[in-house]
């Protein structure tokens, strides 16, 4: 932090930065823990745990079945296991039904998750910076526009996108869903708020007077600052993206392209079809394998990303 | 935050009101487009020309004869005498009208509870009811659908184990309140997570100024708290409302477990969809998503102008 030390003495001599939104230095200081509003109450706590046993109680049932053959999802209470245990089965035939099609949806899944989520965030994160940041020409229009696109229904644009798509013959490839996935405006906004804040402005004129350029003022000055807000939009990117839905079911005709989403869709449906085999279990399974690697990364990130939310996001 | 303690920059006397604003303008570059520049050009590829490709469809139509020729407003005519419109309409406002403020009310008593610190094992509860948000909707409606359904759903266990006869969640009577549920589930942690945020940043001398005051916790819920985190009740009240107009997964999915109760046009959405993926009316059907995206505007924006009104 050689560059924090240095910063403060010539900006100070340089003169008053520029005041920039969202700057207001908030007093916070911990909670004390002897103080009255520190008091437990059980009954809070036990009315609390109806709508934590809301909350769970689903993923119980899925963990539940997920063990359970075709004849025991039929045959046994749904909240608790059956005599035998198939979860090993299952997980196996899920991977090498129809030719190991659930591994194919799952590398695609990872896929679109790494190109658009990492993308959406990395632009984020630059258009963030740059609205926190700089005072450019039309950086007000950027804003109106930006925030009004939020309120328009994806699905208002799906059908010209995917009209749009289809003449530059993107549809039935990835990137027709990579590429609308690229932009988050949450993720604009919870980025601008954020760098607002965690970026003192002597830092950037430090960077400058040293002789740094724009590039590496951002990459090496900023950057390590907005780790936290950085890993926050990039998990709200990736659910959004491992969980897409709508724009993959419009874009992809070939369940080769399909993400676990529609893939999972696809398998729930066949036993509605004529001669198609029911797989419930399967898609069960499935369901389980899906929701794993995005509960095990809240989980695992849980401490980064409830920081950067609490210091961005939602401030007025 | 750890890394940004508020630090106090000592200020240059010498740079007054005067020196300050010119200082500004001379600051003011393109150099914030090099970086606002990327996400930009993206946003014009998959909003901007979208939308302006939506109002284009929505003045022509294709006829089977004579091809597409310029109608004006003609589809959008259609769209207000069209009763399949008026129901799908009708169906999502009436499921705003309940899910919404169930959902938000529930996930606001959970924040206040967990910021209240009265509750044991706070973070335990918080990352809990938080966890279904990372359920893809998909999932989240497979797994009610099952739940649901009478063959191994618990409706059918517990009519079983009771002997009783509880009417299927999934008849046309109870399949929105069934899917209001499914929303309310997948979204009460998220709504949490946003009050429980903005409660956190309350600064602390406030609660200090109240208790030498002798305000009790529902005084100060009242008088601070709330007041406080006005800002994102309006932002959460104003993105579920965006999302029960575009009301499409959980409806959509649910369709192939229950047919005959969900149809075409149950939502605007599936309207939309199936007029262009069904019907191939992508004329029609941009106009009806247009429509839709100007209500979706014009309520959220009142939304958000009565809710900061009340505060000034």
């Amino acid at each position: 932090m050689s560059v924090q030390t240095a910063a403060r003495p010539s900006s100070a001599g340089a003169g008053t930065p520029a005041p920039l939104k969202f700057r207001t230095p908030r007093l916070r200081s911990p909670r004390t823990p002897g103080s009255r509003r520190s008091r437990r109450s059980l009954a809070l706590t036990l009315l609390m745990g109806l709508v934590l046993l809301y909350s769970l109680a689903p993923l119980f049932w899925l963990l539940v079945n997920a063990t359970k053959t075709q004849d025991g999802l039929l045959n046994s209470f749904g909240l608790w296991f059956d005599g035998d245990f198939a979860l090993w089965d299952n997980i196996a035939r899920t991977a090498t039904y129809d030719g190991g099609i659930f591994l194919r949806w799952f590398a695609n899944t990872v896929l679109y998750v790494v190109l658009g989520a990492g993308g959406a965030t990395f632009l984020a994160v630059l258009g963030g910076y740059a609205l926190a940041k700089f005072d450019f020409p039309g950086r007000k229009a950027v804003f109106a526009v930006v925030i009004g696109a939020v309120a328009i229904p994806g699905t208002a644009l799906a059908v010209p996108t995917f009209l749009m798509f289809s003449q530059m013959g993107l549809t039935n490839t990835p990137w027709a869903v990579i590429i609308p996935s690229l932009i988050s405006p949450f993720g604009l906004y919870l980025m601008w708020t954020f760098a607002a804040e965690a970026i003192p402005t002597e830092i950037m004129e430090s960077a400058r007077i040293d002789g740094a350029s724009e590039a590496r003022t951002f990459f090496q000055v900023c950057l390590p600052l907005l780790a936290p807000g950085i890993v926050t939009v990039l998990l709200f990117t990736m659910v959004a993206t491992w969980n897409n839905y709508f724009l993959p079911l419009i874009m992809l005709k070939n369940p080769d392209w399909y993400p676990l989403t529609l893939g999972l869709n696809a398998w729930n449906a066949q036993a509605g079809t004529a001669g198609g085999e029911a797989i419930f279990n399967l898609v069960i399974t499935g369901s389980l394998l899906t929701i794993l690697p995005l509960i095990a990364a809240f989980l695992l990130l849980q401490r980064y990303w409830q920081s950067g939310l609490s210091a961005g996001s939602v401030k007025e | 935050m750890t890394m940004t303690s508020p630090q106090v920059v000592p200020r240059a006397g010498a740079a007054g009101p005067a020196g300050r604003t010119s200082r500004r303008a001379s600051r003011r570059s393109w150099a914030g487009w090099w970086f606002i520049g990327p996400f930009m050009a993206v946003f014009a590829l998959v909003f901007l020309a979208p939308i302006a490709y939506s109002i284009y469809l929505s003045v022509f139509r294709n006829q089977l004869i004579g091809g597409t020729a310029f109608v004006g407003l003609d589809n959008y005519a259609r769209a207000l005498g069209d009763p399949q419109f008026w129901s799908a309409l009708g169906r999502v406002s009436l499921f705003l009208a309940v899910q919404v403020p169930v959902m938000l009310m529930i996930a606001l008593v959970v924040a206040l509870a967990l910021d209240s610190g009265r509750l044991y094992g706070k973070s335990f509860f918080r990352i809990s009811i938080f966890l279904p948000y990372a359920v893809p909707a998909v999932v989240a409606t497979l797994m009610w659908g099952f739940m649901y359904g009478t063959r191994f759903g618990l409706v059918g266990n517990i009519n079983q184990a009771f002997g009783l006869n509880l009417p299927s969640p999934l008849s046309s009577e109870l399949v929105l309140a069934s899917i209001g549920n499914i929303v309310t589930w997948e979204f009460i942690g998220y709504n949490m997570l946003i009050f429980y945020s903005a409660l956190t940043v309350i600064p602390k001398s406030l609660y200090e100024a109240a208790e030498i005051d002798g305000a009790g916790q529902l005084r100060v819920i009242a008088a601070i708290k709330l007041p406080a985190i006005r800002g994102a009740i309006v932002v959460a009240t104003i993105f579920s409302v965006i999302g029960s107009f575009q009301l499409f997964n959980e409806p959509s999915i649910l369709k192939s477990l229950s047919p005959n109760t969900i149809s075409t046009y149950f939502t605007p959405n599936l309207y939309a969809f199936s007029l262009s993926f069904s019907g191939q009316q992508y004329n029609y059907s941009a106009t009806v998503a247009i429509i839709m995206g100007l209500i979706t505007m014009a309520i959220a924006y009142a939304v958000q102008v009565r809710g900061m009104r009340k505060e000034r």
